[in-house]
């Protein structure tokens, strides 16, 4: 649990508004970048072949050099502009990018430029292109020259990887142009637990309400929300155990009185300026 | 049990969602409407509210971070407050403003700040189609270790001065359309201009070695025809096409080279920032690369096949060199010296 945590603040990563709130936007992950690109690949590759075999079912002799044109031009801007033309409008995303809630931003927080939207997809050609001609050339030629083949793998293996190797995950394309691409999740907002009983509620010691931290607290509203009987009564246990207290047959009755009395008695701590992190703190 | 203490809320959050969880649905409403269709959309009522809704609810998430501690209420206001802020801030300027900002001034500008680079590419070219003539001259089989047989067409060492003479004054045969010649040229080459420029992010080395052999290509062809006394006559035939097409290869080897530079010695600048700054100047000359290059594809395709005329060809050449020139480095000049005396009065 304590990992997870880390783990969505290691990528999280300051972006303040005009206003002066810091959005603490969250990074894409590796998983749903390369998603979303595979998902664009696709969709270009089924429009590619859709649009050739229906170029050469309405070809008759007299336009069918006129198709070709068009077909070549097609081709130069599915291939240079498709990525480009979608994240210069006003969604920042290509389809596959939106269909997984990501979206490209500057990294100086000002707003999203062309050239900036060009830099990060020319890159694509050594990125993506580059190593797709190694691996085209080496089934042309076979397996002729096999170090060369291995070496020039590698080298193209080197940006193709690049997303892996720092810590903002950037492509190559995104250090060159100043962009990331963060992840926008949407949701819905989550019930209140405290409000939603109406029954009295049951009081506690100040030794058993100063036994946890924001830290275990904000867990606990999680076991709360996800409400899976298992974890819920693990950690009622847990918690009668370290307080002393009796069992009294209703775990998730005792854990939301207690998450109340827990949250209420560290938000008087806020008011105050004391924040207890954890329960290590005092 | 002492009952008034639970009818009063017992935490801020849930103060706080009584008194705004309306204000954030409505905004959570208009950004959904945004986000799939698109602001036009939005009622005037709606598009008044809009800015309000957007301020309550970040000073809501600022307050929320430090005086609330229910974690579901603050992950669902910076969620929002983030697609608020991409629906709000990140608006584009509208594709006219960019278009004439771009052709006014981004342009020439970007090509103007690489012109260090473009005169290392330009002289490049021009050492590399030296030493390809001398090469030549001297032992004309190095022809075919620089050109692959399938370029040469035929034009090679070997060749009829007869033959050669075919190749710069017949059209291509009439199955083939200029303008589908003219397509394939343009796309081929912007592809290869893109690729120097990617390239140059490894250091630079990949883009100087395709600016070389560019310049190879252009020399090993010019000993072969001047050899049968046809120099003059290949020179008109490159330049009508040729002084747009080799400029823009040398902007596109330019920007390579900037970003490469700009990688391996940032200067003052971070390494990153130096990357940032190169590689957006180098993209916008880009763009303008390709544009140059479809230009050099229609009068290659269809100009050079039309006419045949070895003056004709030369002038158009030379004509478009300096409308090139006047463009990307005299025009900037002035306008900024007029914009000066502007101020200046």
């Amino acid at each position: 649990m304590a990992a997870s945590v880390a783990l969505q603040d290691r990528f999280r990563r300051t972006f303040v508004t005009p206003e002066g709130v810091d959005l603490k936007l969250e990074l894409a992950s590796g998983g749903s970048r390369a998603g979303a690109f595979l998902i664009d690949a696709l969709i270009m590759i089924v429009l590619l072949v859709a649009v050739t075999l229906f170029m050469i079912w309405i070809s008759v002799p007299g336009i069918d050099n006129f198709l070709f044109i068009l077909w070549l031009v097609g081709f130069f801007i599915l291939r240079n502009g498709w990525f480009s033309l979608f994240e210069m409008g006003s969604r920042g995303a290509t389809p596959g990018k939106r269909l997984l809630g990501l979206r490209v931003v500057a990294r100086d927080g000002a707003r999203l430029t062309g050239a900036a939207v060009v830099a990060r997809n020319a890159m694509r050609e050594i990125e993506v292109f580059l190593p797709l001609s190694f691996l085209a050339s080496r089934a042309a030629e076979g397996a002729a020259d096999t170090f060369l083949i291995i070496f020039s793998l590698l080298w193209s293996g080197v940006f193709l990887f690049f997303p892996l190797f720092n810590k903002d995950r950037l492509r190559v394309g995104d250090l060159v142009a100043g962009t990331w691409v963060v992840s926008l999740a949407k949701m819905k907002l989550s019930r209140d637990l405290v409000s939603s009983s109406e029954a009295p509620r049951r009081t506690f010691s100040n030794a058993a309400l100063s036994l946890y931290g924001i830290y275990e607290l904000q867990t606990l509203e999680e076991v709360l929300r996800l409400e899976q009987s298992q974890s819920i009564e693990t950690v009622a246990r847990t918690i009668r155990m370290k307080a002393g207290l009796p069992d009294d047959g209703d775990d998730y009755g005792f854990l939301s009185d207690y998450y109340a009395a827990l949250c209420a008695k560290l938000e008087g701590g806020l008011l105050v300026g004391r924040r207890r992190e954890t329960k290590w703190e005092n | 049990m002492n009952a008034p203490a639970f009818r009063a809320p017992m935490v801020n959050a849930t103060r706080f969602r009584a008194a705004h969880e309306e204000d954030w649905a409505r905004l959570e409403e208009l950004v959904t409407i945004m986000e799939k269709r698109s602001l036009r959309r939005l009622s005037d009522d709606d598009l008044l509210a809009l800015p309000g809704l957007y301020r309550t609810t970040l000073s809501s998430l600022s307050v929320a971070r430090d005086t609330s501690l229910d974690r579901g209420l603050i992950t669902y206001l910076e969620q929002l407050c983030t697609r608020a802020y991409f629906q709000i801030y990140g608006v584009q300027t509208p594709a006219s403003r960019q278009f004439r900002r771009f052709f006014a001034t981004a342009w020439p500008e970007a090509v103007r700040a690489l012109w260090r680079e473009t005169l290392i590419c330009v002289a490049l070219t021009i050492g590399a189609a030296i030493v390809a003539y001398m090469l030549i001259r001297g032992d004309p089989s190095w022809f075919y270790s620089i050109i692959p047989e399938s370029l040469a067409g035929g034009r090679d060492p070997s060749a009829s001065a007869e033959y050669l003479r075919g190749t710069l004054y017949d059209s291509v045969d009439d199955k083939d359309p200029l303008l589908t010649f003219a397509t394939f040229l343009f796309t081929h080459n912007s592809q290869i201009a893109i690729f120097s420029f990617a390239l140059g992010f490894a250091f630079a080395v990949p883009t100087v070695l395709l600016i070389l052999y560019n310049g190879l290509m252009v020399g090993a062809f010019y000993a072969v025809f001047a050899a049968k006394g046809l120099g003059p006559n290949l020179a008109a035939w490159l330049a009508i096409h040729g002084t747009t097409e080799i400029f823009a290869i040398c902007i596109s080897g330019a920007a390579g080279l900037r970003i490469g530079m700009a990688v391996a010695f940032p200067g003052r600048l971070s390494r990153m920032e130096a990357a940032v700054k190169a590689g957006r100047l180098a993209a916008t000359a880009m763009i303008g690369v390709i544009l140059m290059l479809a230009v050099a594809g229609i009068l290659e395709g269809v100009g050079r096949q039309t006419i045949v005329n070895d003056g004709l060809r030369a002038l158009i050449g030379a004509a478009m060199l300096a409308m090139w020139i006047v463009y990307f480095y005299i025009w900037p000049t002035w306008r900024e010296a007029s914009e000066r005396d502007d101020r200046g009065s």
